[in-house]
C-alpha cells in the first residue's frame, strides 16, 4: 500500500467504503461497494464508458487506464484500494485538440470497431513513458543501452492489448508516428 | 494502380466516427446513460444434457440489491417456434452445457455477479455425446447447408476419373472449433415503456434483430426499436439476434426497469455460436502436368440438438478449380453442444484450408510450382454450373502476388533452407468468396440549405460501412462530401440486412445510390429546383432490382503468399511476411478496405497457428474458454503484412461495383501458412492449428 496509508475507509455498512479518487483531474468522493473494480467504478458510477470491458479478467487490455501515470488493467484493480490515487482515462487525454496518439490512431486507421482502442491508446501512452525511462522488454537486446523504439519493441510492449479486428500494423505505425512527433 | 478517382469513391478517408472512438465518446450497447438502470447476469447450465429439477433462488435473492431471478418457472413467456436457440428460460430442458437457464437482476453489477453464483439448480442428467468423429453413428445428410446451398453435388464420374488419374492426392484435414471473440461481448440495454421495447444491442444488423424480437415477444414490429450505433466487432457471431438481447428484454419486462446485460468473455464460448469443427477429405486426380480431372470434397461437421447448422465447407470446391469429374458432400451429426454459427467466411474459410492444402500436395506430387498449378486449373466457366463468371481474376492475383512477393526462382524442396536456428519456407494459396447482394431500403433528404441526409439501417461493426456509404452517397448526389450526412445503426431507419456475408456495402450502397438518384430526379422536377422549407425526401427499396439480378457466378478472388520461419529446436513458427492480392470489384475507401483485408488475413494466421477450442468430453464444454487460454494473434505475432488489390470493373454486380471484402482476407490464409510450414520443415500439418508438438513429433529436416 502506498505510503503505508490505509486505503478506503469503511462506510456505514459492511459492504462499501468511502474513498477519494481523482479521475482526469477531477476529484470524486465516492462510496463504493467493496467488490467494485476500478473499471466498473469508471463505467457505472462515473459514467466514463470510454474504458472498455472486454474480458473482466485482465486478459485483453481493453480496460487499460493510467494509474498515477502507469498503465494498469482497471478490471483487475479493486477501487477500494485506490484512496487518494489519480486515474487518467481515454476521456482525459484530449484537450481542445486530440492527444497526439489519438490523432495518430485516426490518421493511420489504427482501429476498426474501436472497442480495444481506448485501451490501446492509454497503454501506448504508458508504454512510451516506460521506454523513455529505458525499461527493457523481452526483445531489448542490450539491457544497459537506451531503449530504441523499434517496431519489434512496440509490438512486444503492446501485446497485452488484444485487437480482434487486428489493426496491429496500423497501431504500430500510429504509435511510432505519435512518438516521433513528441 | 488505376486512374485517380473523380469523386469521393476510391479516395482514402479516415472513419467518420474516428474521433468518437479515440476519445471514448462512441457509445456501445451498454454505455448509454439510463435512469433507474439495473444489471442482468446470465446463469449458464452446469449440466450437458438433461432437465432442470429445481431452481433455488433463495440464496441469491437474500443478497442485498438482488431484485429477481428469472428462470423457466417464472420468466415472461416467449412465442414458441420462432427460434429454438432463443426460446430461453421457457423450458426445463438443457441441451448443452453453458445454455442460459437463469438470469439474475440486481441494482448493481457486483450484486448481480455474486448472486449468479448463488443460484442453486438441480438437474436430472442424461448421458451426452459431444465429440465429432467421422465414425459417429449419428452422421446424416442435411437437406441443405448454410445458408441454402445444396448438400451434395455431382458432375461426371468422380470415382472413374480419380481411379484413372496419373497423380492422386487423398488427404483428410481437420479444423478445431474456433470462437469469434469480438472484443465487445454480446451486450444489451433493454427497456420497456407502454408496451414498447427499446434495446441498444451489439449486433450486425438491427433490422433482423427487430423482426426476431417482435416475433418472440408477440409485438408489432413498430413496437420494437433496436439501436446499434457502434458495435465492437462481431465476425459473424452477432449476425442474428442472440441470447443477450432476449435475456435482457425478458429481465427488463420482469422487473419493469431498464436492464443492462453483457455476456462474460467465458459465456462467448458456445451459446452465441462458434465455427464448427470440421473433418474434410479431399481427393484430387490429375495428369502428370497437374491438370485436374477429378475432384471430390467430403465435409463433416457438427450441429446441436436445437437447431441444424451445417457448415458449407465443401462449397468452396464447387467453383474454385477446373476438373471434369466432381463431387462434393456434407454430413453433420447432432451433438449435445451449442449450435455452431457464422464465423468470418463460414464454409469458405475451413473449406479453402482443405482444398488449398490439397492443391499444394498435388503441386508437390506433380513437381509443379503451386502458383503455376493453380493457373493451369483456372476454369474458363463455372465448373459446376457451366456459366461464365461475371469476372474472375484469380490468375491476375496469383501473378501480381508472385511478382510482389518475389516468388520466382523458388526452390520447391522442403526443409532445406536454414537461417541460423530457423528453417525458412514460403507458401501460397488461392481464395474466393461469393459476391452477393440483398435487398435494402434507404432514404435521402435534401434540405433547403443545400445539405443532404441519407438514412439506412446499415450497421458499422468496424468495417467502415458508415464512411463508405457516405462517400457513395456524395457521389450519387454529385455534391462534395461535406454537404452530406449519413445515419446508420437504428431500426427506425429504412430497413436493411446484416453486415455479413461480405454483402453489406454491396447491398446498402445499392439502396443509397437509388435513393440519391431518386432525390436528384425529384429536385430536377421541383419548381425552380428549389427545396421546400421542410425538405424533400425520397425513400426507395431495391427489392425488385435485386430479385431481377441474373443468376450468374459472382466471386471475389485473392491470393496469399507468406514466408514462415520455424525454430528447428522448439518448433516455434513465426510469420515474418504475409502478402495478399485481391480482386474484389471497386474499392470505395482504400483506408478502411486495407484494414479489413489485413484484419481478415491476420485472423487467418491466428486460425493457422494460435486458435483452438479444446473440448473436454466429460463436461461437453471448451476448457480454454477465455482469452488467456484461447489464444488469438497479438501485436507481436504480426510482422510484415501487406494487402493489395487489382482494379476491377464488373457491370454485373451492383451500381457501386463492389464485391465485398470482409471475408476474402481470411479465406485461404491458413493454407498458405501450412503450405509454407511444409516448405520450411517437410512436415505437412493436416490438423489445425500448427502447434509446436506437431512439428516436433517428426523432427524437422536439418
Ligand atoms: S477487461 Fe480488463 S483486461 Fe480485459
Ligand atoms: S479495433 Fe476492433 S478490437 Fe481493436
Amino acid at each position: 500500500m502506498r505510503g503505508g496509508r490505509e486505503s478506503g475507509k469503511p462506510a456505514d455498512d459492511q459492504w462499501s467504503s468511502r474513498l477519494a479518487l481523482t479521475v482526469n483531474g477531477v476529484g470524486h468522493d465516492l462510496t463504493l461497494d467493496n467488490r467494485t473494480t476500478l473499471l466498473d467504478a469508471l463505467r457505472e458510477r462515473l459514467g466514463l464508458t470510454g474504458s472498455k470491458k472486454g474480458c473482466d479478467h485482465g486478459q485483453c487490455g481493453s480496460c487499460t487506464v493510467l494509474l498515477d501515470g502507469r498503465r494498469v488493467k482497471s478490471c483487475l484493480v479493486l477501487a477500494v484500494t485506490l484512496d487518494g490515487r489519480e486515474v487518467i482515462t481515454v476521456e482525459g487525454l484530449a484537450g481542445r485538440r486530440l492527444y497526439p496518439l489519438q490523432a495518430a490512431f485516426v490518421a493511420h486507421d489504427a482501429f476498426q470497431c474501436g472497442y480495444c482502442t481506448p485501451g490501446q491508446i492509454c497503454s501506448a501512452r504508458g508504454m512510451l513513458d516506460e521506454v523513455s525511462r529505458d525499461w527493457p522488454s523481452a526483445v531489448t537486446a542490450d539491457l544497459t543501452a537506451p531503449v530504441e523504439l523499434t517496431d519489434a519493441e512496440v509490438r512486444e510492449r503492446m501485446s497485452g492489448n488484444l485487437c480482434r479486428c487486428a489493426a496491429y500494423p496500423n497501431i504500430v505505425t500510429a504509435i511510432r508516428a505519435a512518438a516521433s512527433s513528441r | 494502380m488505376s486512374a485517380p478517382p473523380v469523386g469521393a469513391v476510391g479516395r482514402e478517408h479516415p472513419r467518420l466516427e474516428g474521433r468518437d472512438k479515440v476519445t471514448g465518446a462512441a457509445r456501445y450497447a451498454v454505455e448509454y446513460p439510463v435512469e433507474n438502470v439495473t444489471y442482468g447476469w446470465a446463469v449458464p447450465a452446469a449440466a450437458t444434457r438433461g432437465r432442470i429439477l429445481r431452481v433455488d433462488a433463495a440464496p441469491a435473492l437474500a443478497l442485498p440489491g438482488v431484485l429477481d431471478v428469472l428462470h423457466h418457472g417464472n420468466a415472461p413467456r416467449l412465442t414458441p417456434g420462432v427460434d429454438a436457440d432463443l426460446f430461453l428460460l421457457q423450458e426445463p430442458a438443457v441441451h448443452y452445457r453453458g445454455q442460459f437457464v437463469a438470469v439474475v437482476v440486481a441494482e448493481t453489477i457486483e450484486a448481480a455477479r455474486e448472486a449468479a453464483r448463488l443460484v442453486r439448480i438441480d438437474y436430472d442428467t442424461e448421458p451426452h455425446t459431444t465429440v465429432l468423429s467421422e465414425h459417429h453413428p449419428g452422421l446424416y445428410r442435411p437437406n441443405k447447408v448454410n445458408p441454402s446451398y445444396p448438400t451434395d453435388t455431382e458432375d461426371g464420374d468422380f470415382d472413374g476419373g480419380f481411379a484413372a488419374a496419373e497423380v492422386r492426392v487423398d488427404a483428410t484435414y481437420r479444423t478445431p472449433a474456433y470462437h469469434n471473440n469480438p472484443m465487445e461481448p454480446h451486450a444489451t440495454t433493454a427497456r420497456w415503456r407502454d408496451g414498447r421495447l427499446l434495446v441498444h444491442d451489439s449486433n450486425q444488423g438491427s433490422t433482423p434483430v427487430q423482426a426476431t424480437l417482435a416475433e418472440l415477444f408477440a409485438l408489432p414490429r413498430e413496437a420494437v426499436r433496436v439501436v446499434a450505433e457502434h458495435v465492437g466487432g462481431g465476425f459473424g457471431s452477432k449476425g442474428y439476434a442472440k441470447a443477450a438481447v432476449v435475456l435482457a428484454a425478458l429481465a427488463a419486462r420482469q422487473v419493469d426497469r431498464p436492464v443492462r446485460l453483457a455476456l462474460t468473455r467465458q459465456q462467448l464460448f458456445g451459446p452465441i455460436g462458434y465455427r464448427a469443427p470440421t473433418i474434410q477429405r479431399v481427393r484430387l486426380g490429375a495428369d502428370a502436368d497437374g491438370r485436374i480431372a477429378a475432384v471430390c470434397h467430403d465435409a463433416i461437421s457438427q450441429t446441436s440438438t436445437l437447431t441444424e447448422f451445417a457448415e458449407q465447407a465443401a462449397v468452396y470446391t464447387r467453383s474454385m478449380y477446373a476438373g471434369r469429374h466432381r463431387r462434393t458432400t456434407h454430413r453433420v451429426v447432432r451433438l449435445d453442444v451449442p449450435t455452431p454459427f457464422w464465423m468470418r467466411a463460414p464454409g469458405e474459410c475451413p473449406g479453402a484450408y482443405a482444398l488449398e492444402s490439397a492443391m499444394d500436395e498435388l503441386a508437390t506430387a506433380c513437381g509443379i510450382d503451386p502458383v503455376e498449378l493453380r493457373i493451369r486449373n483456372d476454369p474458363a466457366v463455372d465448373p459446376e454450373q457451366g456459366l461464365p463468371f461475371t469476372s474472375r481474376n484469380l490468375v491476375a492475383c496469383l501473378r501480381d502476388g508472385a511478382r510482389r512477393f518475389g516468388w520466382a526462382d523458388r526452390d520447391p524442396t522442403p526443409g532445406v533452407r536454414r537461417d541460423g536456428r530457423w528453417l525458412v519456407g514460403t507458401g501460397v494459396a488461392g481464395a474466393s468468396y461469393p459476391a452477393r447482394a440483398r435487398a435494402a431500403a434507404a432514404a435521402a433528404t435534401a434540405a433547403p440549405d443545400g445539405t443532404f441526409e441519407v438514412r439506412i439501417n446499415a450497421t458499422d461493426i468496424g468495417t467502415g460501412a458508415r464512411t463508405a456509404l457516405w462517400q457513395v452517397a456524395a457521389d450519387a448526389l454529385d455534391v462534395p462530401v461535406d454537404r452530406v450526412a449519413i445515419r446508420v445503426g437504428d431500426s427506425d431507419l429504412p430497413a436493411a440486412g446484416v453486415a455479413g456475408g461480405s454483402m453489406g456495402t454491396a447491398s446498402w450502397s445499392w439502396a443509397v445510390i437509388r435513393a440519391c438518384e431518386g432525390l436528384r430526379d425529384r429536385l430536377r422536377q421541383a419548381p425552380g429546383g428549389a427545396v421546400p422549407a421542410d425538405g424533400l425526401t425520397v425513400e426507395v427499396s431495391t427489392a425488385d432490382e435485386v430479385r431481377a439480378q441474373r443468376p450468374l457466378p459472382r466471386y471475389a478472388y485473392g491470393a496469399h503468399f507468406c514466408e514462415v520461419r520455424v525454430d528447428a529446436d522448439t518448433g516455434e513458427v513465426r510469420v515474418p511476411r504475409l502478402l495478399g492480392v485481391f480482386a474484389a470489384g471497386r474499392v470505395v475507401n482504400p483506408t478502411t478496405a486495407r484494414s479489413q483485408l489485413i484484419g481478415g488475413m491476420t485472423m487467418g494466421m491466428s486460425m493457422a497457428l494460435h486458435e483452438e477450442g479444446l473440448l473436454d468430453e466429460r463436461y461437453g464444454d471448451w476448457v480454454n474458454h477465455d482469452l488467456a487460454m484461447y489464444h488469438v494473434s497479438v501485436c507481436a505475432d504480426v510482422e510484415r503484412i501487406e494487402a493489395y488489390w487489382l482494379p476491377e470493373e464488373d457491370p454485373e454486380l451492383n451500381p457501386a461495383g463492389v464485391k465485398g471484402i470482409g471475408e476474402i482476407g481470411i479465406v485461404g490464409t491458413a493454407a498458405a501458412i501450412t503450405n509454407a510450414v511444409h516448405h520450411a520443415t517437410g512436415v505437412r500439418v493436416r490438423d489445425l492449428p500448427v502447434r509446436l508438438d506437431k512439428l516436433l513429433e517428426r523432427p524437422p529436416t536439418r
